[in-house]
């Protein structure tokens, strides 16, 4: 009997010391972002959060602004930074560092610094949520993510709940913002899918089409049944749609030989740059020259190592940013870029780095201030974002509906001797 | 007043309902006083979904003695089955509690017929076929899922393979599951303490199948298959009762896995290969046939990530030589020695013997 009664006892100071570990670590965040966190105190009603205070101011002299208040605006990210799709995941962290650093030298938002959180959700939803709740214990005000769509979807339910800005840079799925505290940077599915439809038909670039695209994937099957619904109402034709999964994407000679019989003179890549690279060297391969048309997914196909990029000559994209354009604000962005990461831009980083931007104009229309409770300020934001209008390196005067989703100008660009230029 | 005796089993079974139910206390506690941080009270139901996970898999693998490489298989086809039909139902039942454990039952039945059909034919051979199907069966049901499109509108259900077009709605029509793009929408129905009920209903379950006439005749197939033919145990049926059982509990941690997340889909890394071998580290880290430690290697192994976080980019590393440690620590002949060689027991013993 004694011996059950000791382990019991044991068992249990086990758990308490194990879940008080839990309790602190919240609060440790703010400790190591070495942050002065007056104005979120409130809402970390932790003894702890008190008591690591003091610590944290100690810390953060040389960070607080001379001419400020002293208050910060606290943005966080989420984004896979291991795993498969952490190129995505990394582009958004150092897209969207980069913009709260230049913000931060220029004097920050209206006087007030911006401090920056972002944590890895290895592209899975539940650790997305996750990384939301972890950034909620830090005070995040408004979030920049998630960077891919499903886990999107799955933080913004939780930040519905919180009533929490949300601005997802790459969460491109309708189903990311049907909250109306989320908003989008880039283009729904279906914009994309209809404009490409739209775009080829309206310009008569060719009359059979054929389709390849990952059935496994989200973006990529989104972006294919918007541009089959459309060209029906388009003057070309579908002769072929060929599919292929995550786990067989190294061979496509079926699909090209599919679109080669059916007489595609056009075919339609909604997919990302790696698996299109493999399909222009094997169309090659073939003999096989049709057009190649895809979307923001094909941008950095330049870059993919041993790659001959003369195949690509020719290849259209609707993309929203290239990093070779030719603007003064794109330059300027892939040379700051470049010089901190070492890393050639692609557009994840420029939407995350817009997504500050956005932030940004938003709270200077709205006057929110960073000692605001988290809901009001996503209250005051939620009514600026319909009244701004942003020129961004991914669009120029994108404004926002209430909805959720971006106006911009799908730009068409064409690639010309080894460099992206845009169709007039 | 005579005392109530208890058996050793009948105590160690207690301890571990008390462990689960303290825990219990403990965390209502300190939500209710507010001392919590959101990332423990979001991680407390995923919490519940791997405990379970790793119950009902030590079914399998320590009691039974067969491997089993599909478990996330299982869960997959729970949590679909019940999501499935939460989005279905959303509007016709209205009161969450009842839709959802409707939800439980009907993804618990799914994944355990699923697990029955599967376990039929293999489980009648020796060797570690099971293994071998299992696996198949976590990357089948995974690209099923991906090409099942399935909506509804008033003229009732529509199917398809293809694409959520030729499903052919009406004005009103809703995908439901939505090929790659899976169910988005759950209703968010699971909360922890429904989480912690199914944890002891697994484990009342679980426990009781094992101290019954039926777990002995399973561990006695695990522990000397041809002397449990020789007295007239019916080996396949009891290889398939704990098998089904298994799956079934590995259901129901799935449905309550979807209606935690609004967006649930079949992809790799949580279906996938590494989640069933993740499972399967709860259970081998636990101790293989301990019930009790396979809870507390799956509550520690869920948590252990993400109180790395402050590591940032060094967390996956830290977590994966942290695993290789326990391993070492749990299974290593050598350390094994050293421990009994040094233990608390045998110290206090030592000091005793002294006096």
């Amino acid at each position: 009997m004694k011996k059950k009664v000791v382990s019991l006892l044991l068992a249990a100071s086990m758990v308490t010391v194990m879940l008080a570990g839990c309790g602190n670590s919240g609060s440790q965040d703010v400790n190591d972002a070495g942050s002065e966190s007056a104005g979120t105190e409130a809402e970390a009603d932790n003894a702890d959060a008190a008591e690591t205070e003091s610590d944290a101011d100690a810390g953060s002299e040389e960070a607080a602004p001379a001419a400020g208040s002293g208050e910060t605006y606290k943005i966080g990210a989420i984004g896979p930074a291991t795993g498969g799709a952490a190129v995505y995941g990394i582009a958004v962290q150092n897209g969207a560092d980069l913009a709260i650093k230049e913000i931060n030298e220029a004097g920050g938002i209206n006087g007030c610094m911006i401090e920056y959180n972002f944590q890895d959700d290895e592209c899975d939803n539940e650790k997305s949520v996750n990384a939301y709740n972890t950034l909620k214990d830090w005070g995040m005000q408004m979030l920049v993510g998630s960077t891919t769509s499903g886990c999107s979807i799955a933080v913004a339910a939780e930040s519905a709940n919180d009533n929490l800005f949300q601005l997802t840079p790459s969460g491109s799925s309708v189903d990311c913002i049907t909250n109306d505290n989320v908003f989008q940077v880039c283009f729904t599915d279906p914009n994309q899918g209809v404009g490409a439809a739209q775009y080829i038909g309206s310009n008569n670039v060719a009359e059979k089409v054929a389709v390849i695209y990952d059935s496994s994937d989200v973006y990529s099957s989104g972006i294919y049944e918007k541009f089959a619904g459309e060209a029906a109402n388009q003057p070309f034709e579908i002769v072929s749609t060929e599919a292929f999964t995550a786990d067989n994407k190294t061979d496509f000679s079926v699909q090209l030989q599919k679109a080669k019989d059916a007489g595609a003179e056009l075919i339609f890549l909604p997919i990302y740059y790696t698996e299109a690279s493999l399909i222009l060297t094997q169309a090659n391969a073939m003999n096989y020259e049709p057009k190649f048309f895809g979307c923001d997914g094909l941008d950095g196909i330049l870059n993919v190592k041993n790659f001959d990029t003369a195949l690509a000559e020719g290849v259209m994209l609707l993309t929203p940013f290239a990093a070779d354009a030719e603007d003064e604000a794109t330059k300027s962005f892939v040379s700051a870029y470049e010089a901190a990461y070492g890393d050639t831009p692609n557009q994840f980083a420029a939407d995350s780095y817009d997504a500050v931007y956005i932030i940004k104009a938003a709270i200077e229309q709205s006057g929110a201030a960073p000692s605001d409770s988290v809901s009001d300020i996503c209250d005051k934001l939620k009514a600026a974002m319909t009244e701004i209008s942003v020129d961004g390196l991914t669009g120029e005067a994108m404004s926002w509906e209430a909805g959720g989703a971006v106006n911009k100008a799908p730009k068409a660009m064409e690639i010309v001797n080894g460099n992206y230029s845009l169709i007039q | 007043m005579k005392r109530l005796k208890l058996s050793k089993n009948a105590k160690d079974n207690l301890i571990t309902y008390g462990i689960v139910i303290l825990a219990y206390v403990i965390m209502q506690i300190m939500i209710n006083t507010g001392h919590i941080s959101s990332l423990l009270q979001g991680l407390l139901v995923p919490l519940c979904v791997y405990v379970i996970l790793a119950v009902s898999l030590n079914l399998t693998v320590g009691i039974l003695g067969e491997l089993s490489l599909g478990h996330a298989g299982f869960m997959c086809v729970g949590a679909f089955a019940g999501a499935f039909f939460s989005r279905y139902m959303q509007n016709v039942i209205e009161v969450s509690l009842l839709r959802f454990l409707i939800a439980i039952i009907i993804g618990a039945v799914s994944a355990g017929i699923v697990g029955f059909l599967i376990g039929m034919p293999v489980l009648r051979l020796r060797g570690d076929y099971l293994a071998i199907v299992t696996l198949a069966f976590g990357e089948i049901i995974k690209s099923i899922i991906n090409v099942l499109y399935i909506g509804k509108d008033s003229s009732g259900l529509h199917f398809s393979m293809k694409d959520s077009m030729s499903l052919g709605l009406a004005e009103d029509g809703d995908v439901i599951i939505n090929g790659a793009q899976g169910i988005t929408g759950t209703p968010k129905d699971a909360t922890f303490t429904i989480g912690i009920v199914l944890i002891i209903l697994t484990l009342i379950i679980v426990l009781n199948l094992i101290h019954s006439r039926d777990g002995r005749a399973i561990m006695s197939i695990r522990d000397n298959l041809i002397a449990a033919e020789s007295i007239g145990i019916n080996i396949t049926k009891y290889k398939l009762m704990a098998f089904s059982v298994s799956a079934a509990l590995a259901g129901m941690a799935g449905v309550l896995y979807s209606h935690n997340l609004s967006s649930l889909m079949a992809t790799p890394k949580n279906f996938g290969y590494n989640m069933s071998i993740m499972i399967l580290v709860f259970v081998v880290l636990g101790g293989i046939g301990n019930i009790r430690g396979s809870i507390i290697s799956a509550v520690i192994l869920t948590l252990l990530p993400e109180l790395l976080r402050g590591l940032s980019n060094y967390r996956m590393l830290i977590y994966s030589i942290v695993l290789i440690v326990m391993m070492l620590f749990n299974w290593s002949p050598k350390l094994i020695n050293l421990r009994k060689k040094y233990s608390l027991r045998r110290l206090f013993k030592k000091t005793g013997e002294v006096r």
